[in-house]
């Protein structure tokens, strides 16, 4: 019998060249679903380009709090950030997103669901965009403890919590058989000074979860390329050569910060 | 000091604690080593009105927190650093979650900072430190803070982002907040000396109650928070629906509401979850209008 591995994708911010890898790396390893968690929009040029690599593909979509906004054309993108300088440039992210987003993708989005259940290896896996009692609550790794992931899979039915929002991928083993997942994002670098980006393939055999951080390399220079022929922000287009987040970083705690360059 | 009518108290509305994520110690009780002449609490050297909390109440409330699920826990006073069991307190915070500590960052000796890097080296979980700074200069900040303190607490946050850290620095954004990107900047290029180049800064709103009624005056009579204004406002916004404040005379609704006796809710931890507050004091009012003024998302380092 074939093991089940599926591929679960994070924020895609319009990425539509990191998008487009991923899905063919995850379609190369032999997944058998394809999930995304949400946030299609934001930061990237041209946010139209990326329905039909996923529609195309199968994967099953959720909605993130960027396309909850998109949908109901709300004026602001939800992201929760609380600094000026963050709002700043969330706010111009948003405008630009908006304004280019078809009127039927909207509508697309609006039909989308914000979580997913399934099983995988006998394992209950709840599926949300940040976390399940939250949309866009941020679950970073050193300010999220054991005991409060264990309470939100016990009040919420799961074995494995799957998420995103953060942009940052990690993973923590809560117990003999439950797992949170934070699968970072396809659409942004990880705030590790290199320019790929990051998804998660998933397996489960009797009850005990595989969890693998797949690094996607792709033209980053052709997106940048996009990016300033549509003039999105310089500081944008840097985060997407370089790796390293310029804006929207007073969300990050102490640990994650750190870990940056600005 | 309330200035509550009880027919005012009695028409107050009351909210529900919708999730504990935040556990907050009152850790050092009044004490502190500063008398800043706009604490909301009045602390000081001789306030013993709350003393430090020992090792068994801060214990206890962590055994408990955990099947709560707490997610953040904050450490306050008074000056945290004055209690000598703080980095014990914090080891075994630091075991369970991340922990940030509030203080006026002039006790950040060279012995106390390499003890809080080794804390946080050995944690899974983020060690935040958050250091209050009022102006950018000796004469505006040690009008406030006292003498030599400027100094002092920007040799301290040297102390600390030397070894590693990237302290949060909180300051009171005097007036109507119009000139806050001005003072931001100003912040940036003071911290800079210090060796701090990518500052996290927080504003905080002014709260008119303890020492600061000196300096600001009180809060208009109208100025409360009423049923009519809760309709289609979202509660989380408000830290008595997600925190709950632990001393050493029992559980308060927040850190703000210290000297308020109407806000000590239970002499435990979970009776107190169990318990609505009512935002019959008039600072709920600057809580309800600025929203989350005591979690800790920061004001930005700037380009």
């Amino acid at each position: 019998m074939t093991r089940e591995r599926i591929a679960v994708f994070g924020g895609v911010y319009s990425n539509h060249v990191a998008l487009a890898a991923a899905i063919a790396d995850a379609s190369d390893r032999g997944a058998t679903a394809l999930y995304c968690l949400g946030d299609l929009g934001a930061f990237g040029p041209s946010p139209d380009k990326v329905f039909p690599l996923l529609q195309d593909a199968s994967v099953r979509v959720m909605r993130g709090n960027y396309d909850d906004s998109i949908a109901r054309g709300l004026d602001d993108c939800q992201c929760g950030y609380t600094d000026p300088r963050d709002n700043h440039y969330a706010r111009l992210s948003y405008q630009y997103t908006f304004a280019n987003t078809n009127p039927a993708h909207r509508a697309w989005l609006a039909a989308l669901p914000d979580h997913f259940r399934f099983t995988l290896g006998g394992l209950r896996v709840l599926c949300c965009h940040g976390s399940p009692r939250q949309m866009n609550e941020f679950l970073w790794e050193s300010t999220t403890p054991t005991h409060f992931l264990s309470k939100l899979t016990r009040d919420h039915d799961c074995d494995v919590l799957i998420g995103t929002h953060t942009g940052i991928h990690w993973q923590r083993q809560l117990g003999p058989s439950a797992w949170y997942v934070n699968v970072g994002a396809v659409g942004r670098p990880a705030n590790d000074g290199h320019p790929h980006v990051w998804y998660a393939m998933l397996g489960a055999r009797d009850r005990v979860l595989d969890v693998e951080f797949v690094p996607v390399a792709y033209d980053h220079e052709a997106l940048a390329n996009d990016m300033r022929d549509e003039r999105l922000p310089a500081e944008f287009i840097e985060t997407i050569r370089t790796g390293w987040w310029t804006t929207c970083l007073e969300v990050l705690p102490q640990r994650e910060r750190a870990r940056g360059k600005y | 000091m309330s200035c509550t009518t009880s027919t005012e108290a009695a028409s107050a509305p009351a909210v529900p604690l919708t999730a504990l994520d935040q556990l907050w110690f009152q850790v050092s009780g009044t004490v502190c080593n500063l008398r800043c002449r706009h604490c909301f609490i009045s602390c000081a050297p001789d306030n013993h009105a709350f003393w430090f909390m020992d090792r068994v109440q801060v214990s206890a409330a962590l055994a408990e927190s955990t099947a709560l699920g707490v997610k953040e826990y904050y450490f306050t006073g008074g000056e945290p650093f004055m209690q000598p069991a703080l980095p014990a307190m914090l080891a075994e915070t630091l075991a369970l979650g991340p922990a940030t500590v509030l203080t006026n960052g002039t006790l950040f000796t060279p012995r106390r900072v390499a003890e809080l890097a080794r804390l946080a080296a050995a944690s899974m979980y983020s060690l935040e430190l958050r250091v209050s700074l009022d102006g950018v200069t000796v004469e505006a900040n040690d009008a406030i803070r006292g003498p030599g303190t400027f100094a002092r607490a920007l040799d301290g946050i040297g102390r600390v982002v030397a070894a590693g850290f990237l302290p949060i620095i909180t300051t009171v954004l005097p007036g109507d907040g119009s000139e806050a990107e001005v003072l931001l900047q100003d912040f940036r290029a003071v911290l800079g000396r210090v060796g701090y180049t990518r500052p996290r800064l927080k504003l905080l709103p002014t709260l008119r109650l303890g020492a600061e009624v000196a300096r600001s005056g009180r809060y208009a009579p109208d100025e409360r928070v009423t049923h009519e204004m809760l309709h289609g406002y979202d509660l989380d916004r408000l830290l008595c629906t997600r925190a709950r404040l632990v001393t050493a005379r029992g559980v308060y609704a927040c850190p703000i509401l210290l000297d308020h006796p109407s806000a000590r809710l239970a002499d435990a931890l979970g009776e107190a979850t169990r318990l609505s507050v009512t935002l019959r004091e008039q600072a709920c009012y600057t809580c309800w209008q600025e929203g989350a003024i005591c979690a800790n998302a920061t004001a930005g380092a700037g380009a």
